[in-house]
């Protein structure tokens, strides 16, 4: 008897998330691998979401008003951009270089 | 144009000398260098940390750099900006555009300045007598960069 495939209604996301300057000192790494489970496409903003549910310096940090911004494979991205497995997603801080 | 992140210092008698080579059709040269100050915020600073995004950084630096090529008559452009750990009085970033008259360089270069202060991925972190602070943005940075 022929084996069904294994398939899944919500596919797994596995991104690797860096946390750049003033963020990887208030969480304490420099950064990590998140798989994303869910229904629906995973976005920048999923990931914000799983990470501000961790409370303490991550809803903090991450919270509404504070100026935080995002990129997708080195490339800046808005919250709504749709991530892919294997993607870098990177917080960044307001720069000040120069 | 050339684009380099470096820990290494360097030299602009050099690097304008070799910006300028061959090319009989500059007759302008503009450049800027920004330094590490010793005070900030009325607080004394012992030095700066620079921090980048390897790989985003040089990225957003031919960006800018091309974006003056396409909005400036210029003739070439290089930038330069450290990394690592730097003294008050170091060298932390070189501007310098080519082009065959003063109005464009200048312009040129201010724009790649700019658009640098508020687009690339650099943080400075700065050493104080008592303790160490990431440096906050400045909302002046942010108009500087929308006047173009």
């Amino acid at each position: 008897m022929a084996r069904m495939p294994e398939t899944s209604l919500s596919a797994r996301v596995s991104v690797r998330v860096v946390y750049l300057a003033r963020l990887r000192d208030a969480f304490g790494n420099s950064g990590e691998t998140l798989a994303l489970e869910g229904n629906g496409t995973p976005t920048v903003a999923s990931i914000i979401d799983t990470l501000r549910d961790r409370g303490g310096a991550w809803s903090h940090e991450l919270a509404p008003d504070r100026a935080v911004r995002f990129a997708v494979n080195h490339r800046l991205a808005q919250r709504t951009q749709v991530v892919a497995d294997g993607d870098e997603v990177a917080l960044l801080p307001p720069v000040t270089g120069g | 144009m050339t684009v380099r992140v470096q820990a290494a210092d360097f030299d602009i008698g050099a690097e304008i000398a070799q910006l300028r080579e061959g090319d009989r059709s500059v007759g302008a040269i503009a450049s800027f260098i920004g330094t590490v100050r010793d005070v900030n915020d009325a607080s004394t600073i012992t030095g700066l940390t620079l921090e980048h995004y390897p790989g985003m950084t040089e990225a957003a630096l031919e960006e800018i750099v091309a974006e003056a090529r396409r909005r400036f008559d210029i003739l070439d452009a290089l930038v330069i900006h450290r990394i690592g750990a730097l003294a008050p009085g170091d060298q932390i970033v070189l501007v310098a555009v080519t082009s065959a008259h003063r109005g464009t360089a200048f312009e040129a270069c201010e724009f790649v300045m700019d658009w640098l202060k508020t687009r690339a991925p650099f943080w400075k972190k700065e050493r104080l007598p008592d303790g160490e602070r990431w440096v906050e943005a400045r909302a002046s940075d942010d108009e500087a960069a929308q006047r173009w």
